[in-house]
């Protein structure tokens, strides 16, 4: 078995005083795409966050080893450097910054802490070009400011044309397909598909099993009130679907 | 609008002999002559204003009024072309009308190639040639009673810009207006006065932009009228990068006709203190108007905006987006007045106004004001003061870029989002390279 590229170790994290992760455990090897699913409140989005870095967000307990190193002690931009990349549920907008020239900004650090030659406006053009045929984004989408005046489809499809140019080990998906009609939908997931090599890995977090028609993922884990409390593989997703959550919750809310 | 009149200052001595000993010793028609006597008249019954006026509250003009005041009577003639090349924008084709201060000079000026219907000139040229358009329009739109400074400048009559433009012409290129402070002692005045006369359907876009040469204070006191016609189409920027001693004090006063179009842009980066007057008036249905206007300061600089959308008429749009950046200790002042006359339904009114401070020492006064009339309007305003949106802060270092110059971008990206507007692109670079430089600064100074 390949070694984990991230290991996260009974997290416990919060904001502002308050516990919403209570003890998380979850390993992700190359190669695997994990999903973790959960009602609204769960702390989905949390445990995307504390694994990104944010500001407000303390881990209060357990650990997170990503690639060999303490996650935790990194800061979000040499987290990103090391290669996590996190999708936004909600990218933000960034008016008066060219979507080209922010994306070449952020591929040049990490090449840099990379120790790696910087890329010039014409060759990162190049690549560019490439990953947008991937995501079937119109090129007018680099012309324009980061995210300003994008429909919610194009927004997330932007994520998603990052990731692709940044190259990431491990992404984190926060509800990527909230707010996709179903055309955006399987644009969004043939990408993240197409992405998929046994050397990186995703983490995919929804609420509803629809993404998952599309993203087959390797393993479902169920997150309620801040604790993963079913696992198993692709079927236990088909199951939520017919079931709902109620049955599992029932189950641990004694 | 402020009825109170400020009471004249304690001396003005000085300023009334030099209004007086410019009267005698310039010529011109009695209608000017009139004029100029009106300027006079008003400004000994107003003086400067003092902070007791709600319209000067946060701009205490004190120290100019203290400065030696040495109007110029001609450019000074040691000003060189090299001098201007700081001032040049790239790849620029367009003519440039340079005054120095405050006085036209031919020699280092480019006329436009000759054009029917456009009439690119300065002043006092058109003033010696007696063109009609200049007894009908200038000084009747700003007016003399609004503060001792346009009355001062109106005394003073003499040159600046003169731009008209006939029915359905269309200026082939955009029009560079360089106002230069020659380098010398103290207190150079200089107090231009411009006119644009836009006929019917006509077109053009007319840069203003101020500068210094010297290090040493100085004192532009200048005043721009535009006439829009019906259906014309006008871009004015205004662009004030004088040294961080200089005081400027301006107006830029519009008339918008029917169915016409203006742009305004205001960047103001320079002098010590700045008070930029900005009142468009739409006197006809279906103007169609923006207000776009940036200020990036620190140190000790007080920058003063007033502006003033007055819907006199039904149908009508005004669009105001207004940014400072402050560091040091400097100061901001964003005054928004928003008119709405009684007939003026279906006024759509926006304005806001956004306020980056770089350090706790800065401050900013943001206020719009609304005056609704009409009962069928939508009108809407905002204003911020703070710091960089944190959100937009970690979405950067996600990505993997440091804080630093997560905060470097989002600052920069603040200024572009303004200069974006700005439909000239020889101005918006030159904009970009000296806004680059100055926001640098007050990133590091601060």
């Amino acid at each position: 078995m390949n070694p984990p590229l991230i290991e996260i170790k009974n997290l416990s994290a919060g904001i502002n005083g308050k516990q919403i992760l209570k003890g998380i455990s979850l390993t992700v090897r190359p190669g695997e795409v994990h999903a973790i699913m959960g009602p609204n409140g769960s702390g989905k989005s949390t445990l995307g966050y504390v694994l990104a870095g944010r500001k407000g967000y303390d881990v209060t307990g357990g650990s997170v080893t990503y690639d060999g190193k303490d996650l935790i002690e990194l800061s979000p931009e040499n987290r990103a450097r090391e290669g996590l990349f996190l999708a936004f549920q909600y990218p933000v907008e960034i008016p008066g910054v060219n979507n080209t020239y922010f994306l070449r900004a952020a591929y040049n650090e990490q090449r840099k802490h990379r120790k790696l030659e910087e890329v010039d406006a014409v060759d990162f053009l190049a690549i560019v070009r490439q990953k947008m045929k991937l995501l079937e984004l119109p090129e007018a989408m680099l012309k324009r400011a980061v995210n300003e005046g994008f429909s919610g489809g194009e927004k997330k499809r932007n994520e998603i044309f990052q990731m692709a140019v940044l190259d990431p080990k491990l992404a984190v998906l926060d509800e990527t397909d909230s707010g996709l009609d179903i055309d955006a939908l399987r644009i969004v997931a043939e990408g993240v598909n197409k992405l998929k090599r046994p050397d990186n890995a995703a983490i995919v977090i929804t609420h509803y099993q629809r993404l998952l028609n599309y993203i087959v993922p390797d393993f479902v884990h169920v997150l309620w009130n801040g604790q993963i409390i079913k696992s198993g593989g692709k079927e236990l997703a088909l199951e939520l679907e017919e079931k709902g959550y109620d049955w599992l919750i029932g189950k641990n809310s004694k | 609008m402020t009825t109170t009149k400020s009471k004249p200052a304690a001396d003005l001595g000085a300023h009334l002999a030099a209004c007086e000993s410019f009267a005698a010793s310039t010529a011109g028609h009695e209608w000017l002559r009139t004029l100029r006597r009106n300027g006079v008249t008003h400004f000994t019954e107003l003086g400067f204003p003092t902070t007791k006026l709600e319209d000067w509250i946060y701009c205490n003009v004190a120290p100019i009024t203290k400065l030696a005041f040495k109007p110029a009577a001609s450019a000074d003639a040691s000003v060189t072309a090299k001098q201007l090349s700081p001032f040049a924008f790239p790849d620029w084709t367009g003519s440039r009308l340079v005054f120095v201060n405050g006085h036209f000079s031919p020699a280092l000026s480019s006329l436009p190639a000759p054009q029917k219907g456009v009439t690119v000139t300065n002043l006092a040229a058109a003033l010696a040639s007696g063109d009609a358009l200049l007894q009908s329009h200038l000084a009747h739109h700003a007016s003399v009673d609004g503060s001792g400074f346009s009355a001062l400048n109106t005394a003073f009559i003499a040159d600046g810009a003169f731009i008209a433009l006939t029915p359905n012409a269309v200026a082939a290129e955009p029009i560079h207006l360089l106002f230069v402070s020659a380098p010398g002692d103290a207190a150079n005045t200089a107090q231009p006065r411009n006119l644009i006369v836009a006929g019917t359907n006509s077109s053009a876009k007319v840069v203003e932009h101020y500068v210094s040469l010297g290090g040493a204070a100085h004192f532009t006191n200048a005043v721009t009228e535009i006439v829009v016609g019906e259906g014309a189409n006008i871009e004015h920027a205004k662009f004030q990068e004088e040294n961080l001693e200089a005081f400027h004090i301006a107006t830029v006063q519009a008339t918008l006709a029917r169915d016409s179009r203006f742009l305004s842009h205001s960047i103001s980066t320079g002098a010590r203190l700045a008070r930029h007057n900005i009142n468009l008036v739409m006197t006809g249905q279906g103007v169609d108007c923006v207000m776009n206007g940036l200020y990036a300061v620190g140190g000790k600089q007080l920058v003063d905006h007033h502006t003033v959308a007055d819907h006199a008429q039904p149908h009508c749009g005004s669009h105001e987006f207004y940014h400072g950046i402050l560091s040091g200790s400097s100061r901001g002042v964003f005054n928004g007045k928003i008119f709405v006359r009684k007939d003026a339904q279906k006024t759509d009114a926006k304005q806001t106004s956004r306020n980056l401070l770089l350090t706790d020492t800065a401050t900013v006064n943001s206020k719009p004001q609304l005056e609704i009339l009409a009962d069928d309007v939508k009108c809407t305003h905002g204003a911020t003061v703070g710091q960089l949106n944190d959100e937009a802060l970690f979405y950067c270092r996600t990505r993997g870029i440091a804080e630093v110059n997560a905060r470097r971008l989002l600052t920069h990206a603040f200024a572009s989002e303004i200069v974006n507007r700005i439909t000239v692109e020889p101005v918006r670079e030159h904009l970009e390279q000296v806004l680059w430089a100055r926001l640098e600064e007050l990133i590091e100074k601060k």
